[in-house]
Protein backbone atom coordinates (compact mmCIF):
# COMPACT_ATOMS: atom_id res chain seq x y z
CA UNK A 1 0.00 0.00 0.00
CA UNK A 2 1.08 3.38 -0.45
CA UNK A 3 1.51 5.69 2.28
CA UNK A 4 2.17 8.53 0.61
CA UNK A 5 2.15 9.76 -2.54
CA UNK A 6 3.40 12.75 -4.75
CA UNK A 7 2.41 13.67 -8.41
CA UNK A 8 4.62 16.46 -10.03
CA UNK A 9 5.61 18.24 -6.88
CA UNK A 10 7.49 21.11 -8.14
CA UNK A 11 8.39 24.28 -6.02
CA UNK A 12 9.68 27.36 -7.41
CA UNK A 13 12.59 29.79 -5.80
CA UNK A 14 11.89 32.81 -7.69
CA UNK A 15 12.80 31.65 -10.93
CA UNK A 16 14.36 28.48 -10.10
CA UNK A 17 13.09 24.89 -9.90
CA UNK A 18 14.58 23.16 -6.93
CA UNK A 19 11.80 20.24 -7.08
CA UNK A 20 10.54 19.92 -10.68
CA UNK A 21 7.58 18.03 -11.58
CA UNK A 22 8.45 14.44 -9.39
CA UNK A 23 6.06 11.79 -9.37
CA UNK A 24 6.97 9.95 -6.37
CA UNK A 25 5.53 7.22 -3.58
CA UNK A 26 6.32 5.77 -0.49
CA UNK A 27 5.40 2.00 0.49
CA UNK A 28 4.19 1.13 3.72
CA UNK A 29 6.44 -0.54 5.84
CA UNK A 30 10.16 0.13 3.67
CA UNK A 31 12.65 2.23 4.13
CA UNK A 32 12.87 4.34 1.24
CA UNK A 33 16.34 6.20 0.50
CA UNK A 34 16.38 9.67 -0.92
CA UNK A 35 19.87 10.77 -2.65
CA UNK A 36 21.83 13.15 -5.15
CA UNK A 37 24.01 15.28 -5.08
CA UNK A 38 24.33 18.97 -3.01
CA UNK A 39 21.34 20.88 -4.06
CA UNK A 40 19.04 18.40 -5.75
CA UNK A 41 16.60 19.18 -4.09
CA UNK A 42 16.18 16.62 -1.32
CA UNK A 43 15.81 18.65 1.60
CA UNK A 44 13.17 21.18 -0.19
CA UNK A 45 11.49 17.62 -1.28
CA UNK A 46 11.03 17.01 2.71
CA UNK A 47 10.16 20.62 3.34
CA UNK A 48 7.20 20.85 0.94
CA UNK A 49 5.55 17.14 2.69
CA UNK A 50 6.50 18.86 6.43
CA UNK A 51 4.76 21.58 4.81
CA UNK A 52 7.75 24.29 6.21
CA UNK A 53 6.99 25.34 2.27
CA UNK A 54 4.35 25.98 0.29
CA UNK A 55 3.70 23.12 -2.70
CA UNK A 56 3.92 25.45 -6.04
CA UNK A 57 2.57 23.15 -7.93
CA UNK A 58 1.05 19.43 -8.11
CA UNK A 59 0.08 17.56 -5.30
CA UNK A 60 0.58 15.00 -2.47
CA UNK A 61 -1.58 12.42 -0.33
CA UNK A 62 -0.62 10.84 2.91
CA UNK A 63 -2.77 7.85 3.21
CA UNK A 64 -5.31 9.25 0.47
CA UNK A 65 -5.36 12.43 2.51
CA UNK A 66 -4.37 15.62 0.79
CA UNK A 67 -1.72 17.41 1.87
CA UNK A 68 -1.86 20.70 0.07
CA UNK A 69 -2.57 23.76 2.07
CA UNK A 70 -2.02 21.80 5.25
CA UNK A 71 0.31 23.63 8.43
CA UNK A 72 2.92 21.82 9.56
CA UNK A 73 1.62 20.90 13.15
CA UNK A 74 -1.42 19.18 10.84
CA UNK A 75 1.33 17.29 9.09
CA UNK A 76 2.70 16.07 12.26
CA UNK A 77 -1.02 15.30 14.13
CA UNK A 78 -1.76 13.03 10.78
CA UNK A 79 1.52 11.09 11.35
CA UNK A 80 4.00 12.54 9.27
CA UNK A 81 6.93 13.57 11.46
CA UNK A 82 10.61 14.61 11.00
CA UNK A 83 14.60 15.74 11.92
CA UNK A 84 16.07 18.22 10.87
CA UNK A 85 19.34 18.27 8.94
CA UNK A 86 20.74 21.12 10.74
CA UNK A 87 19.59 19.75 14.07
CA UNK A 88 17.14 22.14 15.79
CA UNK A 89 16.12 20.94 19.06
CA UNK A 90 15.03 23.52 21.95
CA UNK A 91 18.04 24.78 23.78
CA UNK A 92 16.53 25.45 26.54
CA UNK A 93 15.20 22.79 27.95
CA UNK A 94 16.74 19.43 29.16
CA UNK A 95 16.77 16.17 26.94
CA UNK A 96 13.34 14.82 28.38
CA UNK A 97 11.23 17.66 28.03
CA UNK A 98 12.67 17.46 24.40
CA UNK A 99 11.07 15.32 23.79
CA UNK A 100 8.10 15.67 25.71
CA UNK A 101 7.11 18.37 23.44
CA UNK A 102 6.51 15.70 20.85
CA UNK A 103 4.52 13.84 22.78
CA UNK A 104 2.49 16.22 24.30
CA UNK A 105 1.36 17.72 20.90
CA UNK A 106 2.40 15.56 18.12
CA UNK A 107 -0.97 13.56 18.40
CA UNK A 108 -4.21 14.88 17.16
CA UNK A 109 -6.11 13.45 20.07
CA UNK A 110 -5.06 15.64 23.78
CA UNK A 111 -3.05 13.71 25.92
CA UNK A 112 -2.63 13.49 29.63
CA UNK A 113 0.55 14.53 31.29
CA UNK A 114 1.36 10.79 33.01
CA UNK A 115 0.67 9.37 29.23
CA UNK A 116 3.00 11.68 27.72
CA UNK A 117 5.58 11.61 30.03
CA UNK A 118 5.00 7.49 29.37
CA UNK A 119 5.74 8.00 25.93
CA UNK A 120 8.68 10.60 26.20
CA UNK A 121 10.36 8.07 28.46
CA UNK A 122 9.71 5.61 26.05
CA UNK A 123 11.11 6.79 23.43
CA UNK A 124 14.49 7.99 24.93
CA UNK A 125 14.54 4.65 26.10
CA UNK A 126 14.35 3.40 22.43
CA UNK A 127 16.82 5.43 21.32
CA UNK A 128 19.78 4.84 23.68
CA UNK A 129 19.52 7.90 25.64
CA UNK A 130 17.43 7.59 28.98
CA UNK A 131 20.79 7.86 31.43
CA UNK A 132 21.03 11.72 29.61
CA UNK A 133 17.40 12.56 30.79
CA UNK A 134 17.92 15.90 32.78
CA UNK A 135 21.27 16.74 30.76
CA UNK A 136 21.11 20.34 28.86
CA UNK A 137 20.47 19.19 25.88
CA UNK A 138 23.48 21.70 24.49
CA UNK A 139 26.06 19.62 26.33
CA UNK A 140 25.05 16.17 23.99
CA UNK A 141 27.38 15.12 21.09
CA UNK A 142 25.96 15.97 17.51
CA UNK A 143 25.25 12.12 17.90
CA UNK A 144 23.13 12.37 20.54
CA UNK A 145 21.37 15.44 20.22
CA UNK A 146 20.20 13.59 16.72
CA UNK A 147 19.28 10.33 18.23
CA UNK A 148 17.38 13.05 20.61
CA UNK A 149 15.42 14.29 17.52
CA UNK A 150 14.79 10.98 16.16
CA UNK A 151 13.01 9.99 19.85
CA UNK A 152 11.04 13.34 19.86
CA UNK A 153 10.02 12.84 16.59
CA UNK A 154 9.04 9.14 17.54
CA UNK A 155 7.07 10.50 20.66
CA UNK A 156 4.25 12.06 17.98
CA UNK A 157 3.78 8.39 17.03
CA UNK A 158 4.01 9.30 13.58
CA UNK A 159 3.08 6.50 10.72
CA UNK A 160 5.81 8.07 8.70
CA UNK A 161 9.08 8.97 9.52
CA UNK A 162 11.35 11.72 7.73
CA UNK A 163 15.38 11.57 8.41
CA UNK A 164 16.98 14.31 7.00
CA UNK A 165 20.87 13.26 7.21
CA UNK A 166 20.39 11.52 10.36
CA UNK A 167 24.43 10.53 9.95
CA UNK A 168 26.11 13.72 8.45
CA UNK A 169 28.67 14.46 10.66
CA UNK A 170 29.01 11.18 12.49
CA UNK A 171 31.88 9.07 13.93
CA UNK A 172 31.87 5.93 11.72
CA UNK A 173 30.93 3.82 14.70
CA UNK A 174 28.03 6.04 15.03
CA UNK A 175 26.92 5.49 11.56
CA UNK A 176 26.85 2.25 12.76
CA UNK A 177 24.79 2.80 15.87
CA UNK A 178 22.16 5.04 13.90
CA UNK A 179 21.91 2.20 10.71
CA UNK A 180 20.83 -0.01 13.51
CA UNK A 181 18.36 2.35 15.23
CA UNK A 182 16.74 2.98 11.93
CA UNK A 183 16.24 -0.56 11.15
CA UNK A 184 14.64 -0.66 14.59
CA UNK A 185 12.33 1.56 14.09
CA UNK A 186 11.37 0.36 10.34
CA UNK A 187 10.70 -2.83 12.85
CA UNK A 188 8.14 -1.46 14.77
CA UNK A 189 6.24 -0.45 11.51
CA UNK A 190 7.08 2.98 11.32
CA UNK A 191 7.53 3.66 7.83
CA UNK A 192 10.86 5.49 6.93
CA UNK A 193 11.94 7.75 4.60
CA UNK A 194 15.47 8.86 4.61
CA UNK A 195 17.96 11.66 3.13
CA UNK A 196 21.41 10.93 2.99
CA UNK A 197 25.19 10.87 1.86
CA UNK A 198 26.59 8.13 3.44
CA UNK A 199 26.14 5.57 0.48
CA UNK A 200 27.17 2.67 2.80
CA UNK A 201 24.22 3.33 5.17
CA UNK A 202 21.72 4.32 2.45
CA UNK A 203 22.35 1.23 0.20
CA UNK A 204 23.28 -0.99 3.20
CA UNK A 205 19.37 -0.47 4.77
CA UNK A 206 17.10 0.87 1.96
CA UNK A 207 14.86 -1.63 0.03
CA UNK A 208 14.43 1.24 -2.16
CA UNK A 209 16.18 4.42 -3.77
CA UNK A 210 14.85 7.40 -5.37
CA UNK A 211 17.92 9.68 -7.08
CA UNK A 212 17.24 13.17 -7.06
CA UNK A 213 19.48 16.06 -9.41
CA UNK A 214 18.32 19.80 -10.10
CA UNK A 215 14.74 18.89 -8.63
CA UNK A 216 14.62 16.28 -10.88
CA UNK A 217 14.01 12.43 -10.02
CA UNK A 218 16.40 10.95 -12.44
CA UNK A 219 16.32 7.13 -11.10
CA UNK A 220 14.43 5.01 -8.96
CA UNK A 221 14.69 1.12 -7.73
CA UNK A 222 16.35 -1.06 -5.57
CA UNK A 223 20.10 0.17 -4.16
CA UNK A 224 21.40 -2.78 -7.11
CA UNK A 225 19.54 -1.03 -9.64
CA UNK A 226 20.06 2.48 -8.68
CA UNK A 227 23.69 1.95 -8.34
CA UNK A 228 24.30 0.46 -11.75
CA UNK A 229 21.84 2.89 -13.57
CA UNK A 230 24.68 4.62 -15.83
CA UNK A 231 23.13 8.25 -15.04
CA UNK A 232 23.42 7.62 -11.75
CA UNK A 233 26.77 6.78 -11.84
CA UNK A 234 28.09 9.79 -14.22
CA UNK A 235 26.46 12.15 -12.31
CA UNK A 236 26.41 11.74 -9.01
CA UNK A 237 28.31 7.90 -7.79
CA UNK A 238 31.38 8.49 -10.13
CA UNK A 239 32.97 5.62 -11.43
CA UNK A 240 34.88 4.40 -7.91
CA UNK A 241 32.10 3.67 -6.50
CA UNK A 242 30.60 1.69 -8.98
CA UNK A 243 33.14 -0.34 -8.84
CA UNK A 244 33.84 -0.49 -4.96
CA UNK A 245 30.73 -1.67 -4.59
CA UNK B 1 24.05 21.23 55.93
CA UNK B 2 21.08 21.03 58.29
CA UNK B 3 19.62 23.98 57.03
CA UNK B 4 20.05 23.44 53.64
CA UNK B 5 18.02 20.34 53.90
CA UNK B 6 15.28 21.45 56.32
CA UNK B 7 15.12 24.14 53.43
CA UNK B 8 14.58 21.58 50.62
CA UNK B 9 12.15 19.07 52.71
CA UNK B 10 9.73 21.89 54.23
CA UNK B 11 10.33 23.56 51.06
CA UNK B 12 6.19 23.77 50.66
CA UNK B 13 5.22 24.71 54.21
CA UNK B 14 7.98 27.44 53.88
CA UNK B 15 6.54 28.73 50.96
CA UNK B 16 3.52 28.79 52.29
CA UNK B 17 4.13 30.76 55.22
CA UNK B 18 6.54 33.25 53.36
CA UNK B 19 3.54 33.75 51.70
CA UNK B 20 0.97 33.95 54.27
CA UNK B 21 3.77 36.77 55.90
CA UNK B 22 3.55 38.59 52.92
CA UNK B 23 -0.06 38.61 52.81
CA UNK B 24 -0.34 39.93 56.34
CA UNK B 25 2.10 42.87 55.73
CA UNK B 26 0.25 43.76 52.55
CA UNK B 27 -3.34 43.92 54.11
CA UNK B 28 -2.18 45.53 57.57
CA UNK B 29 0.52 47.94 55.90
CA UNK B 30 -2.30 51.01 56.02
CA UNK B 31 -2.40 49.94 59.84
CA UNK B 32 0.56 51.59 60.95
CA UNK B 33 1.98 53.46 57.38
CA UNK B 34 1.60 56.70 56.27
CA UNK B 35 0.04 57.32 52.91
CA UNK B 36 2.80 57.68 50.99
CA UNK B 37 4.03 54.34 51.69
CA UNK B 38 0.48 52.78 50.94
CA UNK B 39 1.36 54.42 47.39
CA UNK B 40 5.09 53.39 47.19
CA UNK B 41 3.44 50.04 47.69
CA UNK B 42 0.50 50.30 45.36
CA UNK B 43 3.28 51.24 42.44
CA UNK B 44 5.15 48.24 43.33
CA UNK B 45 2.41 46.06 42.94
CA UNK B 46 1.61 47.28 39.82
CA UNK B 47 5.23 46.67 38.23
CA UNK B 48 4.64 43.12 39.29
CA UNK B 49 1.80 42.68 37.44
CA UNK B 50 3.34 44.28 34.22
CA UNK B 51 6.69 42.59 34.89
CA UNK B 52 5.24 39.02 35.38
CA UNK B 53 3.44 39.39 32.70
CA UNK B 54 5.32 40.62 30.09
CA UNK B 55 8.13 37.71 30.80
CA UNK B 56 4.68 35.10 30.23
CA UNK B 57 4.33 35.85 27.07
CA UNK B 58 8.32 37.69 25.87
CA UNK B 59 10.44 35.66 28.47
CA UNK B 60 9.19 32.10 27.54
CA UNK B 61 9.15 32.90 23.84
CA UNK B 62 12.04 34.99 23.13
CA UNK B 63 9.61 37.42 21.36
CA UNK B 64 10.78 41.04 23.17
CA UNK B 65 7.74 42.93 23.20
CA UNK B 66 7.92 46.98 23.60
CA UNK B 67 4.42 46.85 23.92
CA UNK B 68 2.93 46.71 27.40
CA UNK B 69 2.64 50.61 27.28
CA UNK B 70 0.54 50.71 24.81
CA UNK B 71 -1.89 48.12 27.19
CA UNK B 72 -1.44 49.61 29.91
CA UNK B 73 -2.60 53.31 28.65
CA UNK B 74 -5.56 51.34 26.90
CA UNK B 75 -6.79 50.30 30.46
CA UNK B 76 -5.83 53.85 31.80
CA UNK B 77 -7.90 55.51 28.89
CA UNK B 78 -10.87 52.72 29.57
CA UNK B 79 -10.82 53.99 32.99
CA UNK B 80 -11.03 57.81 32.05
CA UNK B 81 -13.90 57.23 29.55
CA UNK B 82 -15.94 54.83 32.11
CA UNK B 83 -15.18 56.29 34.96
CA UNK B 84 -18.66 58.20 35.30
CA UNK B 85 -20.69 55.49 33.52
CA UNK B 86 -19.83 52.31 35.66
CA UNK B 87 -18.39 50.97 39.02
CA UNK B 88 -14.58 50.83 39.34
CA UNK B 89 -14.63 47.18 39.92
CA UNK B 90 -16.16 46.67 36.99
CA UNK B 91 -14.00 49.12 34.33
CA UNK B 92 -11.08 46.61 35.62
CA UNK B 93 -12.12 43.52 33.69
CA UNK B 94 -13.32 46.04 31.01
CA UNK B 95 -10.26 47.31 30.60
CA UNK B 96 -8.65 44.16 30.93
CA UNK B 97 -11.44 42.59 27.55
CA UNK B 98 -10.42 45.97 25.88
CA UNK B 99 -6.54 44.99 26.21
CA UNK B 100 -7.29 41.49 25.27
CA UNK B 101 -9.13 42.05 21.98
CA UNK B 102 -6.79 44.43 21.02
CA UNK B 103 -3.42 42.36 21.33
CA UNK B 104 -5.53 39.56 19.81
CA UNK B 105 -5.52 42.04 16.77
CA UNK B 106 -2.28 43.57 16.64
CA UNK B 107 -1.07 39.38 17.90
CA UNK B 108 -2.72 38.03 14.50
CA UNK B 109 -1.19 40.77 11.98
CA UNK B 110 2.48 41.20 13.81
CA UNK B 111 3.48 37.99 15.32
CA UNK B 112 4.54 36.79 11.87
CA UNK B 113 7.22 39.15 12.60
CA UNK B 114 10.37 37.30 14.35
CA UNK B 115 12.95 39.08 15.94
CA UNK B 116 13.93 42.25 15.99
CA UNK B 117 11.27 42.87 13.48
CA UNK B 118 8.73 42.24 16.19
CA UNK B 119 10.32 44.40 18.55
CA UNK B 120 10.58 47.53 16.20
CA UNK B 121 6.65 47.09 15.95
CA UNK B 122 5.76 47.21 18.73
CA UNK B 123 7.77 49.91 19.78
CA UNK B 124 6.30 51.78 16.74
CA UNK B 125 2.72 50.72 18.33
CA UNK B 126 3.05 52.54 21.63
CA UNK B 127 4.24 56.08 19.48
CA UNK B 128 1.43 55.26 17.03
CA UNK B 129 -1.27 54.80 19.92
CA UNK B 130 -0.06 57.79 21.26
CA UNK B 131 -0.85 59.81 18.40
CA UNK B 132 -3.67 58.53 17.42
CA UNK B 133 -5.58 58.92 20.90
CA UNK B 134 -4.38 62.15 20.97
CA UNK B 135 -5.48 63.06 17.02
CA UNK B 136 -8.97 61.15 18.38
CA UNK B 137 -9.98 62.97 21.77
CA UNK B 138 -9.28 66.52 19.59
CA UNK B 139 -11.55 65.70 17.19
CA UNK B 140 -14.13 63.74 19.15
CA UNK B 141 -14.28 65.52 22.45
CA UNK B 142 -12.10 68.71 21.56
CA UNK B 143 -10.34 67.96 25.05
CA UNK B 144 -6.47 66.61 25.49
CA UNK B 145 -6.77 64.64 28.42
CA UNK B 146 -8.66 63.76 31.19
CA UNK B 147 -9.29 64.36 35.04
CA UNK B 148 -9.73 61.32 37.03
CA UNK B 149 -11.64 61.07 39.95
CA UNK B 150 -9.08 59.99 42.94
CA UNK B 151 -10.34 56.95 44.71
CA UNK B 152 -9.18 56.01 48.26
CA UNK B 153 -5.48 54.87 48.44
CA UNK B 154 -6.29 51.80 50.58
CA UNK B 155 -8.84 50.58 47.95
CA UNK B 156 -5.99 50.92 45.58
CA UNK B 157 -3.60 49.23 47.19
CA UNK B 158 -6.26 46.13 48.12
CA UNK B 159 -7.63 46.25 44.59
CA UNK B 160 -4.04 46.02 42.58
CA UNK B 161 -3.00 43.00 45.08
CA UNK B 162 -5.88 41.46 44.02
CA UNK B 163 -5.10 42.00 40.18
CA UNK B 164 -1.51 40.91 41.75
CA UNK B 165 -2.63 37.30 42.65
CA UNK B 166 -4.57 36.67 39.80
CA UNK B 167 -1.52 37.41 37.57
CA UNK B 168 0.68 35.73 39.30
CA UNK B 169 -1.31 32.32 39.71
CA UNK B 170 -2.70 32.51 35.95
CA UNK B 171 1.06 32.80 35.26
CA UNK B 172 2.29 30.49 37.32
CA UNK B 173 -0.56 27.41 35.78
CA UNK B 174 0.16 28.46 32.14
CA UNK B 175 3.84 28.15 32.75
CA UNK B 176 3.51 24.77 34.56
CA UNK B 177 0.88 23.82 31.93
CA UNK B 178 1.19 21.96 28.10
CA UNK B 179 0.79 25.22 26.99
CA UNK B 180 4.03 26.64 29.18
CA UNK B 181 6.14 23.72 27.36
CA UNK B 182 4.63 25.40 24.34
CA UNK B 183 5.72 28.67 24.71
CA UNK B 184 9.26 27.42 26.00
CA UNK B 185 9.24 25.62 22.76
CA UNK B 186 8.75 28.30 20.63
CA UNK B 187 11.26 29.88 22.76
CA UNK B 188 13.83 27.47 22.10
CA UNK B 189 13.43 26.82 18.39
CA UNK B 190 10.22 28.19 16.82
CA UNK B 191 10.03 25.38 13.46
CA UNK B 192 10.75 22.59 15.57
CA UNK B 193 8.05 23.31 17.46
CA UNK B 194 5.66 23.57 14.70
CA UNK B 195 6.39 20.53 13.41
CA UNK B 196 6.18 18.88 16.41
CA UNK B 197 2.62 19.32 16.29
CA UNK B 198 2.18 22.70 18.17
CA UNK B 199 0.06 25.59 16.53
CA UNK B 200 2.50 28.32 17.54
CA UNK B 201 0.70 30.94 16.14
CA UNK B 202 -2.46 30.12 17.97
CA UNK B 203 0.01 29.80 20.99
CA UNK B 204 1.79 32.72 20.85
CA UNK B 205 -1.48 35.15 20.22
CA UNK B 206 -3.65 33.70 22.77
CA UNK B 207 -0.77 34.06 25.43
CA UNK B 208 0.09 37.59 23.87
CA UNK B 209 -3.61 38.71 24.04
CA UNK B 210 -3.90 36.67 27.79
CA UNK B 211 -0.13 38.90 29.59
CA UNK B 212 -1.88 41.87 27.43
CA UNK B 213 -5.09 41.93 29.57
CA UNK B 214 -3.56 41.80 32.96
CA UNK B 215 -1.22 44.41 32.18
CA UNK B 216 -4.93 46.81 30.68
CA UNK B 217 -6.69 45.87 33.70
CA UNK B 218 -3.18 47.20 35.87
CA UNK B 219 -3.67 50.43 33.50
CA UNK B 220 -7.43 50.75 35.08
CA UNK B 221 -6.20 50.61 38.38
CA UNK B 222 -2.68 53.14 38.11
CA UNK B 223 -5.92 55.80 36.72
CA UNK B 224 -7.00 57.20 39.86
CA UNK B 225 -4.06 57.65 41.29
CA UNK B 226 -2.70 59.94 37.87
CA UNK B 227 -5.63 62.19 38.91
CA UNK B 228 -5.18 63.38 35.46
CA UNK B 229 -4.66 61.84 32.21
CA UNK B 230 -3.38 62.28 28.86
CA UNK B 231 -1.80 60.23 26.20
CA UNK B 232 1.36 61.13 26.55
CA UNK B 233 1.02 59.93 30.29
CA UNK B 234 -0.78 56.75 29.44
CA UNK B 235 1.28 55.84 26.88
CA UNK B 236 4.81 56.29 28.11
CA UNK B 237 7.09 54.27 27.03
CA UNK B 238 8.70 54.20 30.84
CA UNK B 239 5.57 51.45 31.20
CA UNK B 240 7.26 49.28 28.28
CA UNK B 241 11.03 49.13 29.63
CA UNK B 242 10.45 49.24 33.24
CA UNK B 243 8.70 45.32 32.92
CA UNK B 244 11.97 44.51 30.81
CA UNK B 245 14.56 46.05 33.07
CA UNK B 246 12.40 43.72 35.74
CA UNK B 247 12.26 41.02 34.47
CA UNK B 248 15.96 40.85 33.45
CA UNK B 249 17.28 42.07 36.37
CA UNK B 250 15.46 39.65 38.83
CA UNK B 251 15.23 36.54 35.98
CA UNK B 252 12.79 35.78 33.47
CA UNK B 253 13.18 31.96 33.63
CA UNK B 254 11.17 31.87 36.94
CA UNK B 255 8.26 33.37 38.16
CA UNK B 256 9.50 34.68 41.74
CA UNK B 257 12.32 36.52 39.75
CA UNK B 258 10.42 39.02 37.87
CA UNK B 259 8.34 39.40 41.67
CA UNK B 260 11.82 39.97 43.09
CA UNK B 261 12.90 42.33 40.29
CA UNK B 262 9.72 44.64 40.23
CA UNK B 263 9.83 44.97 43.97
CA UNK B 264 13.48 45.77 44.34
CA UNK B 265 13.31 48.15 41.22
CA UNK B 266 10.32 49.23 41.78
CA UNK B 267 10.68 50.06 45.41
CA UNK B 268 14.52 51.94 44.99
CA UNK B 269 12.66 53.58 42.02
CA UNK B 270 10.17 55.15 43.48
CA UNK B 271 11.75 55.74 46.90
CA UNK B 272 15.08 56.90 45.92
CA UNK B 273 14.10 58.63 42.64
CA UNK B 274 12.53 61.80 44.98
CA UNK B 275 15.65 62.54 46.38
CA UNK B 276 18.26 61.58 44.29
CA UNK B 277 17.12 60.97 40.99
CA UNK B 278 19.86 61.01 38.48
CA UNK B 279 22.33 59.33 40.92
CA UNK B 280 19.43 56.42 41.26
CA UNK B 281 19.26 56.21 37.22
CA UNK B 282 23.21 56.00 37.11
CA UNK B 283 23.43 53.51 40.10
CA UNK B 284 20.83 51.32 39.04
CA UNK B 285 22.44 51.45 35.23
CA UNK B 286 25.49 50.10 37.06
CA UNK B 287 23.44 47.74 38.54
CA UNK B 288 21.76 46.40 35.62
CA UNK B 289 25.24 45.67 33.82
CA UNK B 290 26.62 44.03 36.79
CA UNK B 291 22.98 42.01 36.88
CA UNK B 292 23.69 40.96 33.07
CA UNK B 293 26.92 40.49 32.91
CA UNK B 294 27.70 37.98 35.96
CA UNK B 295 24.17 36.47 36.35
CA UNK B 296 22.99 36.18 32.83
CA UNK B 297 19.72 34.45 34.47
CA UNK B 298 18.91 37.60 36.62
CA UNK B 299 18.67 37.64 40.60
CA UNK B 300 16.59 34.26 40.37
CA UNK B 301 19.96 32.65 38.72
CA UNK B 302 22.13 33.45 42.51
CA UNK B 303 19.37 30.81 44.18
CA UNK B 304 20.73 27.97 42.16
CA UNK B 305 24.56 29.46 42.08
CA UNK B 306 24.22 29.80 45.91
CA UNK B 307 22.64 26.70 46.86
CA UNK B 308 25.42 24.32 43.86
CA UNK B 309 28.65 26.86 46.02
CA UNK B 310 27.41 26.27 49.79
CA UNK B 311 26.48 22.42 48.59
CA UNK B 312 29.86 22.64 47.46
CA UNK B 313 31.40 24.05 50.18
CA UNK B 314 29.30 21.38 52.74
CA UNK B 315 30.39 18.26 50.68
CA UNK B 316 34.23 19.38 50.67
CA UNK B 317 33.83 19.76 54.26
CA UNK B 318 31.99 16.34 54.88
CA UNK B 319 34.41 15.01 53.07
CA UNK B 320 37.32 16.21 54.57
CA UNK B 321 35.90 14.69 57.62
CA UNK B 322 35.45 11.67 56.42
CA UNK B 323 38.90 11.69 54.91
CA UNK B 324 40.34 12.64 58.26
CA UNK B 325 38.70 9.41 60.06
CA UNK B 326 39.90 6.86 57.42
CA UNK B 327 43.36 8.74 57.83
CA UNK B 328 43.38 7.78 61.50
CA UNK B 329 41.76 4.19 61.31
Amino acid sequence: MRILEGQGVTKYFGGLAAVSDVDFHVDQGEILGLIGPNGAGKTTLFNLISAALPISSGEMRFKGQKLNGLKPHQICQMGVSRTFQETKVFGNMPVLQNVLVGAFFGTPTRVSGAAAAREAAQSLEFVGLSALSTTPIQDLTLGNQKRVEVARALATKPELLLLDELMAGLTPAEVGEAMELVTKIRDRGITILMVEHVMKAIMGISERVMVLHHGEKIAEGTPQEVVANETVIEIYLGEGAHAGS
Amino acid sequence: MDITRFISTHRKSLLVGFLVLILIFIITLPLYAGESDVRVLTTVLIYVVLAVSWALFSGTTGYMSLAPAAFFGLGIYTMALLQKELPFFLIIPIGGLVAFAFALLIGLVTLRLRGIYFTIFTFGLVVFMTEIIQYLETRLYNRHGWDITPIDSEILLYTIFGLVVVTVLAAYFIRRSRYGLALLSIGGNEEAAEHMGINTTRTKVLIFAISSAFMGAAGVITAPSLIYVNANIAFSLFYSFMPILMAVFGGMGQLYGQIVGAVIFGYLEKTLRAQLYSYFMLGFGIILVAVIFFLPNGIAGLVPMLQEKLGGVIRRLRKGGQGEQHANT
